[in-house]
């Protein structure tokens, strides 16, 4: 599992990456109310904001961590945003299609992830 | 965050875990590891202990209650000559526009007025004070005092057992009370529309009395961050956001705190700052006034959020001045301003959310029954 600076969790499955937020990310965030994903086949670049999510704090957006195409999101959580907090390794956001899957192995692995959260 | 004050019970916030965040001048803690929805729900199911020791808390004394009361009836809308003694009632400052500078509590104490009034405002509010009160009344501002509010339907049971006396108590007594062994000056009342008591304790004695409220199993420590999500489903403002200078009492919806001695035709009507456009508004009505808003989607709309008649086009007509998820109702749920004619229960209108206008219906205040022991 890789992770980037933005606290998401990025798992690679063949050429498609399924993409979470970290542990980390969901105690800052506190208890998740409402989550918005893209549509399936949206194609999207790194950096772009594809997901609204709020918690009972504040708003937040998380970006797409690399260029590619949405071919699944996970209705579960907008049903249940608290499964975010319940079960933040488990509780996905949206798998893409990535043209580059070598592209990965520039994010950070668990113990540089770690060393950079503190 | 070294420029800021640091309440008496610090320490005994970080011991619990609190992340500690900055307001009002001051470190507070926004949530414990239970975290806010749990600390809500917490609230309204047992009982939550919250430091709101930032706020103000001023003494002003004259020749008698009278004279003071009579003073501060300058500064205020409110018939406090007609208050009785150890009950309290919620007020605020007009201005000369008839706007709002901060609203705040005021309880006759027999020989004294006891005020409360919020902690981002308070040092304007003494200056206010000291300059209006004339000759009537002296100010004498408290700073060796914590406040503690304990609220929700078990605050009585954990309390009775520490002074019996507060059985007594109903919604808004004040009285003078040994809790364990600190002289504390306690009100029924809060900032949750739940049942419960606010705490003035000697900061010497606030420890101690904290952590013995702490020992019930009833008692969970609350942070700033679900007390703002209880005063919204509460229906109650926060100064700054839902009532500021520019906003009237009637605007806000809160002419029942004008007792009818200060309106027109009472025997003291006017007499405060602003009582032109105030009086005016109560008789004619206000242009714009303070709704409940329940949004239709699972999207919280927060304060700014833009309000529009339509679907499409059109001005502006109004704004959110609170917002968030309340974890009572289980649903988003906001306050703010429309015109009159569109502030009708179930009117639907449309708050413009990243982009997209979603709607929001009027709904009545507040969105969580009160459960005061009256």
């Amino acid at each position: 599992m890789k992770f980037t600076e933005d606290h998401e969790w990025l798992r690679a499955e063949g050429d498609v990456v399924v993409v979470g937020i970290t542990e980390h990310a969901s105690s800052q965030l506190g208890d998740v109310v409402f989550v918005e994903l893209p549509e399936v086949g949206t194609k999207v670049a790194s950096g772009d904001e594809i997901v609204v999510i709020e918690s009972v704090k504040a708003a937040s957006d998380i970006a797409a961590p690399l260029d590619g195409e949405i071919v699944e999101v996970n209705e579960a959580i907008v049903d249940e945003p608290g499964k975010v907090n319940e079960d933040p390794l488990g509780a996905w956001f949206f798998k893409m299609k990535i043209a580059d899957a070598a592209a990965l192995d520039a994010f950070m692995d668990e113990d540089a992830y770690e060393t950079f959260v503190g | 965050m070294t420029d800021l004050l640091r309440l008496p019970l610090h320490d005994l916030h970080v011991e619990m875990g609190a992340k500690m965040v900055p307001f009002a001048g001051y470190e507070m803690p926004v949530q414990y590891p239970a975290g806010v929805m749990a600390e809500h729900r917490h609230t309204r199911a047992r009982a939550g202990l919250f430091d709101v020791s930032h706020m103000g808390q001023v003494r002003l004394r004259g020749a008698d209650y009278e004279a003071v009361a009579r003073a501060m009836e300058a500064l205020v809308p409110v018939d406090l000559i007609g208050l009785g003694e150890n009950r309290q009632r919620y007020g605020f400052f007009t201005n000369d526009a008839g706007g709002i500078e901060d609203d705040l509590m005021l309880a006759n104490r027999g020989d004294h007025l006891f005020v409360v009034v919020n902690a981002a405002c308070k040092h304007d509010d003494i200056a206010l004070m000291r300059a209006g009160l004339g000759g009537g009344a002296t100010v004498e501002v408290i700073e060796d005092r914590a406040l503690l509010a304990l609220q929700g339907p078990d605050a009585e049971a954990v309390l009775a057992p520490l002074n019996a006396g507060v059985r007594d108590m109903r919604f808004m007594d004040v009285a003078t009370l040994d809790l364990a062994g600190a002289e504390c000056w306690v009100s029924r009342s809060g900032y949750t529309g739940e049942d419960g008591f606010e705490i003035s304790v000697p900061v010497a004695a606030a420890a101690a009395l904290a952590r013995r409220l702490l020992d019930d199993e009833a008692v969970e420590p609350v942070g700033l961050g679900a007390r703002d999500s209880l005063r919204l489903e509460a229906g109650l403002c926060l100064y700054g956001h839902d009532i500021d200078a520019d906003t009237s009492p009637v605007e806000a919806g809160l002419t029942w705190a004008i007792q009818k001695v200060r309106r027109s035709g009472g025997a003291r009507a006017g007499g405060f700052p602003g009582a032109a456009r105030i009086l005016r508004e109560i008789e004619a009505g206000a242009r714009r006034v303070r709704v409940g808003l329940q949004p239709e989607g699972r999207a919280p709309m927060r304060d700014g959020v833009v309000l529009f008649a339509g679907a499409d086009g059109g001005e502006p007509v109004g704004q959110i001045t609170s917002g968030g998820f309340g974890p009572t109702v289980g649903a988003p749920v906001a306050m703010g301003y429309l015109p009159t004619e569109l502030a009708a229960t179930g009117t639907t209108v449309f708050g413009e959310l990243r982009g997209k206008r979603q709607p929001v219906k009027v709904a009545p205040l507040p969105f969580v029954p009160a459960n005061f022991k009256r």
